[in-house]
């Protein structure tokens, strides 16, 4: 019960305390904290458009987190969101640029599955580096971030490059796709589109796979007690490689929803990561550890941080306070949500006498010292 | 010396220590026996200072003293062999014995004094061990002699021995018997921890049984038996020896040839092991544990490689080269040395590791999901079978103790209706009752036909199961005997290397 109750107070607690960080902040740029509150809020969740436009921004981080989830049951932390989305982004959009006159109903299925398989070979790649090499999946994805950026400014650039801009300022981005490529608006009057049901199937389809599946039950096994799973008969290594191409895949579907969702519906950067991505790929991992590494309470926690975007966006044009406050606070949530859980264990400690060894404490509970 | 009087304990949830009145004269040994979990740790750690007592007082020489930290405890001249060593292995004997003693020339140190002093000690009681050599290089038998000098180093009076003799050899545990009583006769106080019966009856002047916190009686070795001290320790009748109905061996099962290993540390572990086991027989693998027992059996149950030239074979089935998947397939079910390392996941609730091998099997899914309503039906089966006590099939695994730990594994393991079943060390840290069903289903297996390959360094064990026994040492089969023709002093001689090894 107790142990419960701390799951959610703590990190709700750590968000409280990032946001107090944040009003010190505002106060520290010259405004009213309470007006920045309300701006943001009234930005991020003020009108139907505006909630609309928060859904719509919190999908790519929601399916980086599922995707982080997935990778994370089986203990393998992927660090690659904005690599994988950017390879997902590149290898959808290639095919709905090869087949322009392909029926809408055609063209989506074609281009979910090339988008997922591109992030998911992305991310199979460091999957396979640390199953059968031993190599540090933290550092080989990161790695992996630059060298699909590489690729990312190499192709728009070059071979994928709007034909339009060979002769202009050579922007590095595509022609812009055909309509029939649009993913469909679902409430007309806001950017809604489908790529938030997309994003929302994915949470629920990986939380189905991770607990009523037998490969759900190998990853999670994998990611517990590898030794085990390998006595037991299961494959340590086809384990993690496949905990890191699912997570890729969904990293990749995200790369999907940022081209086909987009207003100017082409790939665009500016020779950056987050040029395309606007670091979803990183915000995802924010997402996913403010959800508490669960699929299902990613959503929510998804939605909060697109809502953050968006407010931030809106402080900026009420208050001329900076939106990339919004980064900063990111930021602090995440070292709070992770010290967190130091803190929950503190205080778990605290009210329970330990068993073990390290016996020598405080006789009685609440005894404070 | 020493009385401790009324002491009581409580944890949340249980009380480690209820009640519990314990003395110590100088000069003999008092032996704490009891299960795990009987309380025994607890009272030498509230002794040592690593818990305060919850009710109770402590007297040291007729006087009340309270100690409150491993520190204290040393002042008071009480020391503690722990069972798990606490050395560094990378520093000299000396250096250990030194370590956390104000030098006599600060702040340099005084390694030679020390020196000097270990070896009177040493010479006086017969603990010889070389002041420079580094821990790493020692015996585990040699270890236990360096955390033996540490204590009387520091001039202990009362020592306590938490489980001295788990990780010694019958011949090792005679030098360490020699050892202690050199001690007593010295007029030192010795608290003896085992659930080694044998042992207990061998050393002790007295015997004090505890069972779930409380004393349940202290006695003399000339007023009580084997038989009496399970009963006491468990609290009903035991059976120390299993029945064992003959059974006629049949075709081999299990075939080793020339199996070599390379282990951990680059070195060879196994070396041109031969062996075979038969339909109906439990063949025992005796030793003391690291002579290449656990790689053995990783590379049995397909989770190490043999190297070239090496070959298993489950029912005429090759798994030399196979995976854990592909030995399970042919036949093999394997309950592995460490349960919580290899044996089964904490972290996974009571149904979930019973799924864990058979997790595949497609009457357990629904349209590709699980059928949870089938699970539960099948975990439960196996729960009340293998009499596997816990709460819930949803009660996290850590939770449980050793002895459910293990029974959960093993009916894990028989749920596939093996014919070559690979127990190692399947009672190690387990309560009397779960041993002995543990032991019955062994029997009850080879009764059955299955080929059972038992690993153990009890030798009571091996002596009780099997029908024959293979001594392992440094890699090597050293002796391979029919039970009828084994001496434990003979299996004893062996499992420290003076068998006679014929070359090659």
């Amino acid at each position: 019960m107790i142990r419960r109750a701390l799951g959610a107070v703590v990190p709700v607690g750590a968000a409280l305390v990032a946001f107090l960080f944040g009003a010190i902040m505002i106060v520290a740029l010259g405004a009213n904290p309470i007006d920045g509150l309300v701006a943001m809020l009234d930005g991020a969740f003020g009108t139907r458009e505006r909630l609309a436009t928060t859904a719509v921004r919190a999908t790519p981080l929601l399916l980086v987190g599922v995707g982080i989830c997935v990778a994370f049951r089986a203990k393998v932390i992927n660090i690659g969101g904005e690599g994988q989305i950017v390879i997902g982004a590149l290898a959808s959009t290639a095919v709905a640029l090869a087949v322009p006159g392909t029926p809408k109903v055609l063209l989506l299925p074609m281009v979910i599955v090339a988008g997922m398989v591109g992030g998911g070979f992305w991310g199979a790649i460091p999957g396979a580096l640390k199953a059968y090499a031993s190599v540090n999946e933290i550092l080989s994805t990161i790695m992996l971030n630059l060298v699909a950026v590489q690729v990312m400014n190499y192709l728009l650039r070059g071979p994928m490059i709007d034909p339009l801009e060979v002769e202009g300022s050579r922007i590095p981005q595509t022609e812009r796709l055909t309509d029939n490529a649009a993913l469909p608006t679902l409430l007309s009057g806001t950017r809604l589109h489908l790529g938030v049901v997309i994003g929302i199937t994915a949470a629920v389809a990986a939380y189905v796979l991770l607990w009523r599946t037998p490969l759900g039950f190998r990853l999670r096994a994998v990611g517990h007690n590898p030794n085990a799973a390998r006595a037991s008969g299961i494959s340590v290594e086809r384990s993690i490689v496949t905990a890191m191409a699912i997570s890729g895949s969904l990293s990749g579907l995200a790369g999907v929803v940022l081209v086909f969702g987009s207003e100017s519906l082409r790939m665009v950067t500016d020779g950056s990561a987050a040029g395309f991505t606007s670091a979803a790929g990183f915000n995802g991992i924010v997402a996913a550890l403010f959800g508490a590494l669960h699929p299902l309470w990613t959503i929510p926690s998804a939605f909060l941080f697109g809502g953050l975007l968006t407010g931030a966006n809106n402080l900026q044009r009420v208050l001329q306070i900076p939106s990339p406050l919004a980064v900063a606070l990111n930021g602090i949530v995440v070292v709070f949500v992770v010290s967190s859980g130091r803190v929950r264990t503190w205080i778990e400690q605290r009210i329970r006498q330990p068993v073990d060894d390290r016996g020598a404490s405080a006789p009685v509970a609440g005894g404070g010292g | 010396m020493l009385e401790m009087r009324g002491i009581t304990k409580r944890f949340p949830g249980v009380v480690a220590n209820d009640d519990v009145s314990f003395d110590l004269r100088a000069g003999e040994v008092h032996t704490l026996l009891g299960e795990n979990g009987a309380g025994k740790s607890t009272l030498m750690k509230i002794l040592f200072g690593l818990y305060q007592p919850d009710a109770g007082e402590i007297l040291l020489q007729g006087r009340p003293v309270t100690i409150t930290s491993p520190t204290d405890a040393i002042e008071h001249r009480i020391g503690m062999v722990h069972q798990h060593f606490m050395l560094v292995p990378t520093l000299t004997v000396a250096e250990n014995v030194a370590l956390g003693l104000p030098s006599m020339r600060r702040p340099f140190t005084d390694l030679d004094t020390v020196s000097q002093r270990m070896v009177e000690i040493s010479d006086q009681y017969g603990l010889t061990v070389d002041p420079s050599i580094e821990v790493w290089k020692l015996s585990v038998g040699e270890r236990q002699r360096v955390e033996i000098i540490k204590a009387l180093y520091r001039e202990a009076e009362l020592l306590v021995l938490d489980e001295p003799t788990a990780v010694l050899t019958p011949q090792e545990v005679d030098d360490l018997f020699v050892i202690l009583r050199q001690m007593t006769e010295a007029g030192r106080g010795l608290v003896f921890i085992s659930h080694k019966l044998r042992e207990v009856l061998d050393l002790s002047d007295r015997i004090t049984v505890l069972r779930n916190g409380v004393v349940t009686g202290t006695t003399v070795p000339a007023e009580a038996s084997l038989e009496r001290l399970a009963e006491m320790m468990v609290g009903r009748e035991v059976s120390l020896a299993p029945d064992k109905p003959p059974v006629a061996t049949g075709r081999p099962r299990l075939v080793l040839e020339h199996v070599t290993v390379i282990g951990d540390r680059d070195t060879v572990a196994v070396d041109g092991v031969d062996l075979e086991v038969r339909a109906g027989e439990i063949v025992g693998i005796a030793g003391v544990s690291g002579n290449g027992q656990r790689e053995l059996a990783e590379t049995i149950a397909g989770l190490r490689p043999a190297e070239p030239g090496s070959s298993v074979q489950i029912d005429r089935a090759d798994v030399t080269t196979a995976d854990a998947a592909t030995t399970r397939a042919a036949g093999l079910a394997y309950v592995p040395e460490e349960r919580m390392k290899d044996g089964a996941i904490g972290e996974f609730d009571v149904g979930e590791n019973l799924l864990l091998v058979n997790h595949r099997d497609p009457s357990f899914l629904r349209g590709g999901l699980f059928d949870f309503e089938r699970i539960r039906l099948h975990c439960q089966r196996l729960v009340d079978a293998f009499s596997v006590k816990t709460p819930t099939l949803q009660t996290p695994t850590s939770s449980l103790s050793g002895g459910n730990i293990q029974k959960l594994i093993l009916a894990r393991e028989l749920d596939s209706d093996p014919t070559v079943l690979l127990a190692a060390q399947p009672t190690r840290g387990v309560d009397i009752g779960a041993a002995e069903y543990i032991h019955g289903q062994l029997i009850e297996r080879r009764s059955e036909g299955v080929a059972v390959l038992l690993i153990s360094e009890d030798l009571d064990e091996i002596l009780a199961l099997a029908d024959r026994i293979a001594v392992m040492y440094e890699g090597r089969i050293v002796q391979l005997v029919d039970r009828a023709d084994a001496t434990r002093e003979g299996l004893g001689l062996a499992m420290a290397g003076a068998a006679d090894r014929s070359p090659g």
